[in-house]
């Protein structure tokens, strides 16, 4: 049970930092359990979307609205942040500090892009007519996405906070799991935007 | 705005007079004091005591409500709580005794007993579970507060729309309902989460998962169904916050809406919430039923299978509450005959009750007694149940008095009967003393008579056409004796409930300490002593089979064999942490309800920032010596 390791110490070997300790392995169980409870959460947000997705009482239709290029763009952008996450977390667990920060920091600037592109795509469709009260479709979607969009800007400041800490502290043994399970959590909303890219813009446009 | 700046500095004012300034003697005094202690404390046990007493007054309160509902309904065209006034009441009453008193006094019972019971010193996140507690009771707070501030809910403890919505309930009132149930919701989610990691990843050497304790195992399943049933409820929430506060139109019909996704999302969540409020007290009887049987719980193995089973079709049967809504024959018969399979588990589990039992050297303690009356209480109740499964027949029952008798014959006969039970059979383990026993039986028989006289003629109320959530009836149509019936048995609980806080109020002034093992018990909590050291075990035991204690006491042991060397106990510091972000919750949860979204945007600017100084906080906790362990039950040697 490793009780004699301090959380301010440094690991001198790689390997799986962030289950190292006894307080790691409870961190990363309990993350994964979260994060079940956030795949039912974004199920009935999906549920309530596709029930409610063609109710657009005479404003813009799916069909009218999406723009495949734009979303592209952005799936682009948060597609690759996932990776560069992954490089992060090698580098972690090669004790790699200096790469680490950097994945990290590639990983936060491809975000804010996503961001930025979700932001400019949702003035634009105020500017079309498609609001989160002008109908049950409009509701549903700002809903869905939005959620998602609000858990991208958490993951944005939370990935920050810790590259700061990191750089106040070093890559200890109590920074592996934080910083582990702000990678599942990046990667959760990755897979998410992957079902919203599949159930809301494909099949708006062609369903 | 204005106003919201008079109330802030008026409260910074009263905080430096009531400080004194910054005054280090004062800080310091207050660092030392017992409250400061309890509303910091990340103790499993203090946490668990917490949510059952406050718990227990959320039951008293809602039992008030119930009590003004059979006094307007003793005599028909009674005039003493009509319309609103009684629709509040009932709304309060199902959301407050499910919320409020139900849940919590289970978490309480979780929280006490679940780590002892698995050799553990401690959950797997205390300052989650504090910070869940503190949720769970600002929630319950600010729902409460709209009986003074606005007006309560009063569309159902379902709170449907389109009736639910600003068009129809313009008052604040459903607001609270949707505000408070969020924030005490993601209290619950967080202990969920909690309760799961402790069991999976804290189990003492030789505790696998098939040693557990029955409790354990409920606990466990119950806690995987709090996980996937919370977020329907708060995605539910959400969206009716969002069309009442924001002006959507999720649930509006005239915007596209439908009503339906709520009753849906209600029910995804509704339906396993009854299993997360029972599977616990099939636990508790298990453990009862077994402990004054002197016998090993019979057929363990199908008891655990029988749970995850329930615990799984939990989330398979939540139409069987919308039969009446249209959604067709198909949908309607695969729900239907779903749910009457959750009946084959449930059976399994009664019959390995009544074998415990058979042979067994039965003991009448109070618990013993609750567990007893429980059996054929709650199989009337899933009899009913059962009935109520057959979509033809719902038609009939629905939103009858049938409905609310099978509902109280389960949650009442199921629910509060355990939470009673487990309340006198785990009290040593609690406070360190016994509840007496002779007062336990006057509440116990009091209580039990009077609860069937209240709910056994509902079934029949309902059968002869009485419609649930009317605040009245005509005379000459056969109700007014079944009606008087059943408001003369609520005294006896009334009488009953008054008895047992009697019976805590006389234990906690007594002096007579409660020995380690009162009810020469079988599982893990009955090994330490009572009350529980603040590490529960000196040195973490050795597991050597089901009924850990028992088969240590069989060989003719003292106690658990140790499964490490004596050293020091590492502990979490305590931390104020989790009320400050939960008032941020409240205060944002108030913002919503008053539609004053500045308001709002300060609650949830205090969270985030609390959970930023969390995040920048380096505190490890301390360690005790294995001296101070050692000198402690020296201490307690001499003093016996």
């Amino acid at each position: 049970m490793a009780s004699h390791i301090h959380p301010n110490d440094r690991p001198k070997q790689p390997g799986h930092l962030e289950t190292a300790t006894f307080e790691g392995k409870n961190k990363v169980l309990g993350f994964w359990l979260f994060l079940g409870a956030e795949t039912v959460l974004f199920a009935c947000l999906f549920g309530t979307y596709l029930a409610l997705r063609n109710a657009n009482m005479g404003g813009p239709t799916t069909q009218q609205l999406y723009d495949l290029k734009l979303v592209g763009l952005a799936t682009f952008f948060l597609l690759t942040s996932s990776l560069t996450s992954v490089l992060a977390m090698n580098a972690m667990n090669r004790l790699k500090q200096g790469a680490m920060q950097f994945w990290l920091g590639v990983t936060v600037l491809l975000g804010l892009a996503f961001l930025i592109l979700e932001i400019y795509e949702f003035v634009h469709y105020v500017h079309e007519g498609h609001t989160f009260t002008s109908s049950a479709f409009g509701s549903s979607f700002y809903a869905l996405v939005g959620t998602h969009g609000a858990h991208v800007t958490f993951g944005l400041a939370w990935i920050m906070t810790l590259m700061i800490q990191t750089a106040r502290r070093g890559l200890t043994y109590e920074m592996a799991p934080k910083l582990f399970v702000s990678s599942l959590y990046w990667h959760f909303i990755d897979v998410v935007w992957v079902f919203i890219f599949t159930l809301v813009y494909l099949l708006g446009k062609v369903g | 705005m204005g106003t919201l700046l008079v109330v802030l500095v008026l409260a910074l004012f009263l905080a430096a007079i009531l400080t004194g300034g910054y005054n280090k003697d004062f800080l310091e005094r207050v660092r030392h004091s017992k409250v400061w202690d309890w509303l910091t404390t990340v103790d499993h046990k203090k946490i668990g005591i917490m949510y059952f007493m406050s718990g227990f007054f959320f039951l008293l309160i809602g039992g008030l409500e119930a009590v003004f509902m059979r006094l307007q309904l003793i005599v028909p065209n009674n005039d003493l709580f009509t319309g609103d006034t009684f629709n509040k009441l009932l709304t309060m009453h199902g959301t407050t005794m499910i919320f409020l008193a139900a849940m919590p006094m289970i978490f309480g019972i979780i929280n006490v007993v679940m780590p002892l019971q698995i050799g553990a010193r401690d959950v797997a996140f205390p300052f989650l579970n504090s910070l869940g507690f503190w949720a769970f009771f600002f929630g319950g707070l600010l729902l409460n507060l709209s009986w003074i501030f606005g007006g309560a809910p009063n569309a159902g403890w379902t709170s449907y729309p389109s009736l639910a919505l600003m068009g129809f309930n313009p008052g604040p009132g459903i607001d609270y309902y949707v505000l408070g149930l969020q924030i005490s919701g993601i209290g619950s989610l967080m202990s969920g989460i909690n309760f799961l990691a402790t069991i999976i990843n804290m189990r003492t050497p030789g505790m696998t998962f098939l040693r557990m304790p029955m409790f354990t195992w409920t606990s466990f399943v119950t806690s995987a169904l709090l996980l996937f049933a919370m977020p329907p409820l708060t995605v539910g929430l959400l969206l009716l916050m969002f069309d009442r506060v924001f002006g959507s139109a999720f649930f509006d019909p005239a915007l596209g809406g439908s009503p339906v996704i709520w009753q849906h999302l209600f029910w995804i969540f509704g339906h396993p919430e009854v299993y997360i409020v029972i599977l616990p007290a099939f636990g508790i009887m298990s453990e009862v039923i077994s402990t004054f049987s002197k016998k090993r719980l019979f057929g363990y193995t199908s008891m655990v299978f029988a749970t995850v089973v329930i615990g799984f079709l939990g989330f398979m049967v939540w139409v069987h509450h919308m039969f009446t809504v249209g959604l067709g024959p198909m949908s309607n018969s695969i729900f239907a005959v779903a749910t009457m399979a959750i009946g084959v588990p449930t059976g399994i589990k009664v019959f390995n009750w009544l074998f415990t039992m058979w042979g067994g050297e039965l003991h009448f303690k109070t618990p013993m007694l609750w567990a007893v009356g429980f059996i054929p209480t709650f199989v009337m109740g899933g009899v009913t149940g059962v009935m109520l499964a057959v979509p033809p027949a719902d038609f009939q029952y629905h939103d009858s008095y049938f409905v609310v008798a099978h509902f109280h014959y389960v949650l009442v006969g199921g629910t509060v009967f355990a939470l009673f039970a487990g309340a006198y059979y785990w009290w040593p383990k609690m406070f360190g003393k016994l509840l007496d026993d002779r007062l336990g039986k006057w509440h116990f028989w009091l209580f039990f008579i009077g609860y069937h006289l209240t709910f056994f003629p509902q079934h029949f109320l309902g059968l002869f056409g009485m419609p649930r959530r009317v605040f009245t009836y005509q005379a000459g149509y056969g109700l007014e004796s079944l009606n008087m019936l059943s408001s003369i048995g609520a005294v006896g609980m009334v009488l009953g409930t008054i008895i047992f806080t009697i019976n805590v109020i006389k234990t906690a002034r007594s002096k007579e300490l409660a020995p380690a093992d009162p009810w020469d018990g079988r599982t893990l909590e009955w090994s330490v002593p009572s009350p529980v050291p603040e590490y529960n075990f000196a040195q973490l035991p050795l597991v050597r089979g089901y009924d850990a204690f028992w088969i240590e006491k069989q060989a003719g042991n003292k106690g658990m064999a140790p499964a490490e060397p004596l050293g020091p106990i590492h502990m979490p510091s305590p931390s104020y942490i989790p009320v400050i972000m939960s008032l941020g919750l409240f205060i944002a949860g108030y913002g919503f309800v008053a539609h004053a979204i500045p308001v709002a945007v300060i609650g949830i600017a205090v969270v985030f920032i609390s959970m930023f100084v969390r995040s920048f906080q380096q505190d490890f906790g301390y360690h005790i010596e294995p001296e101070e362990i050692v000198g402690s039950a020296k201490a307690k040697e001499v003093k016996a």
